[in-house]
């Protein structure tokens, strides 16, 4: 969704801790089971992403990239302080009582987690419904038409600025329902967000920047390397993830998908 | 009417670059200079190690302004060469040479480590150049941390320091670290000022017009990533004596990038003086806050992301354009008759990317 922006959100997975948080913290409080914590937690940030975007972002955008860069930096940091200062460095995790450990039984070998299960199924139907409503509705009409060409669409009546708002709102609610899964799959810490926003990063430069193929590729590529790194020894394992990437960088700029452009 | 009635109107326009005698300038620095060389013989040790800690976020905050006030890097990722800069003065320390001797030593691997990191690094442009300066910080760190001689992620303990005693340890390390600061300021001051700072002014302001007349733009912004580089390794050994256990987690701490990044934002980017500015205001801030754990970071940060989006400039930056006062200045101010006093060196804004496609859009096109 930054992509129609066309910025860099180094606060991306920050934001997603902090919906973990939300949904660890705040949503006891209404007496609901954690478990449907996303229906308070992913509005929430819906409307966060839009006002975020609205005074912030669009200030920052307005400017130029370097202080969208320095501004998200900024946010980034005062974000894992603010959780460490209120919430300590202990690990949270989103308490799902026994669905956690509750599968469904294919044969003798093979189980599927009833949770992965749930949570591919949800990211399929977010990922067609958001690509529904970019080529069905008149809004998702309007986002991309300010993705390829601002200008054009700005001289068409379109509002670009509420229109950055709403994607942001989009992207917002996505990444809560990211930063919950998380938290529910395994824990959360202040500083979690930095390390997802590095493996998000690589994947998208070892796959090739603008493609989306090439993103999924890479995201394969890297947990394999990972995964081989730490065949050898524990510690190995971001450290085989960031030498794919530097290689990558080396041999292949542009990335495995990428096109060849000229970087200036 | 004869042409000989068109006399021309001498205009006496003088071209210079400093508004205060240079004299002067001179010798306030030599004055600053003998307080802080003079300092830990009349200031009590509490404030002697604060004004070193000062000292190394100076070194940090004027390499970062470097990179990302002058050249346009912003480079997240500057930890790499302050672990770096401290493990080579542990290594050196363990082979038996004086702490303060691998200073110079740790300086020199850093250039030499960052020179092949700029052929990856300038491979990607914006954002993607920031993260993957912090990939290579992460990978920096877990490289380091898998070497057992090191001692991994547990620290190792910096040998050659015990036989001093304390009090002299804290003078010599006060003075490595002021002496460091100073070498760097002025260090960047010249070169600044240099034919390079000609072609990071140039760059600064027209990228594409820089190139086609010839500026070595890429050569130029490789030097300053290897100075940078070399000067974070500086205050990294610096750092490492000052707080002689190295642990992998501290040494390298992103905390150091959003220092001195914050330092400098806050100061003002693209000045001289902006950065140590912004460590005065990130010291003061601390101390007053040291009882309320990390939330001087998180007040600090608040305060740079506000000074990014309504004051770019920084503080620094808001006095120079308001009161057209220069203490350090790199480029040359015209004055005379029709000129105008003290025009403002720059009259445009400091960041080429402001005057890009991005902003001479239609604007407003929203608003009522």
């Amino acid at each position: 969704m930054f992509g129609v922006m066309k910025i860099i959100n180094l606060a991306h997975g920050d934001m997603a801790v902090v919906a973990g948080y939300t949904a660890v913290f705040l949503v006891p409080k209404f007496h609901l089971p954690e478990v449907w914590s996303f229906l308070i937690v992913v509005p929430i940030f819906a409307l966060l992403g839009y006002i975020v975007q609205r005074t912030l972002l669009q200030k920052s955008i307005d400017r130029d990239p370097f202080t969208t860069l320095l501004v998200t930096f900024g946010l980034s940091v005062v974000i894992e302080n603010l959780l460490l200062e209120i919430y300590t460095a202990n690990a949270q995790s989103i308490n799902i009582g026994s669905l956690i450990v509750k599968s469904w039984q294919v044969n003798n070998t093979i189980s599927v987690s009833y949770l992965s299960l749930t949570v591919l199924i949800v990211s399929v139907v977010v990922l067609g419904a958001l690509q529904l409503f970019l080529s069905k509705t008149s809004t998702g009409r309007q986002i991309r038409a300010v993705s390829d060409d601002r200008e054009a669409a700005q001289l068409c009546g379109t509002n670009y600025r509420h229109i950055f708002g709403i994607a942001s709102s989009l992207a917002f609610a996505t990444v809560a329902l990211a930063g919950i899964a998380f938290g529910m799959y395994t824990s959360l810490s202040p500083t979690a967000g930095g390390v997802n926003l590095l493996f998000a990063f690589e994947t998208v430069v070892i796959g090739g920047i603008g493609s989306l193929w090439g993103t999924l590729v890479g995201g394969i590529l890297l947990g394999i390397a990972q995964q081989f790194g730490a065949h050898f020894n524990e510690q190995y394992t971001v450290l085989a993830g960031n030498i794919l990437f530097l290689l990558v960088l080396a041999i292949r700029p542009q990335g495995l998908f990428g096109r060849k452009v000229v970087m200036s | 009417m004869s042409i000989d009635d068109f006399t021309p109107v001498v205009q006496s326009i003088t071209v210079k670059r400093h508004q205060i005698p240079v004299a002067y300038t001179f010798a306030g620095a030599i004055a600053l200079a003998v307080f802080f060389t003079w300092a830990p013989w009349i200031l009590p040790a509490s404030d002697v190690s604060i004004l070193m800690n000062f000292f190394i976020l100076v070194i940090m905050a004027t390499m970062w302004n470097l990179l990302a006030g002058y050249a346009g890097m912003v480079s997240i990722g500057q930890q790499a060469f302050i672990g770096l800069g401290a493990y080579a003065t542990l290594y050196f320390a363990i082979k038996g040479m004086d702490p303060f001797f691998a200073i110079p030593l740790a300086v020199i691997i850093c250039a030499v480590i960052a020179f092949p990191v700029t052929y990856l690094l300038f491979r990607l442009r914006g954002g993607y150049f920031s993260v993957a300066t912090w990939v290579v910080a992460d990978s920096a760190m877990l490289i380091i941390g898998s070497i057992a001689f090191f001692g991994g992620g547990t620290g190792h303990y910096l040998p050659g320091l015990s036989n001093i005693a304390f009090k002299e340890l804290n003078h010599d390390t006060y003075l490595a670290a002021w002496f460091v600061a100073l070498i760097v300021v002025v260090a960047t001051y010249i070169l600044l000022r240099s034919r390079l700072g000609l072609v990071l002014s140039s760059v600064r302001d027209n990228e594409v017009a820089a190139r086609s007349s010839g500026a070595k733009v890429t050569s130029t912004r490789r030097t300053i990533f290897i100075v940078a580089a070399a000067g974070c390794g500086a205050a990294g050994a610096v750092l490492a004596i000052s707080q002689p256990f190295i642990q992998l987690g501290n040494e390298f701490n992103l905390q150091w990038a959003a220092e001195m990044l914050f330092a400098s934002m806050i100061g003002g980017l693209g000045t001289i003086e902006g950065p140590i500015l912004g460590c005065v205001i990130y010291f003061v801030l601390q101390q007053s806050l040291q009882n309320y754990g990390a939330w001087y970071l998180i007040i600090f940060g608040a305060l740079a992301v506000g000074v990014a989006i309504w004051q770019p400039r920084g503080i620094w930056g808001f006095i120079r354009d308001k009161f057209h006062f220069e203490l350090l200045p790199v480029g040359y101010r015209v004055q005379g008759a029709g000129v105008g006093e003290a025009l403002p060196r720059r009259s445009v804004d400091w960041r080429p990317w402001r005057r890009t496609k991005e902003t001479t859009s239609v604007e407003d096109a929203d608003s009522p």
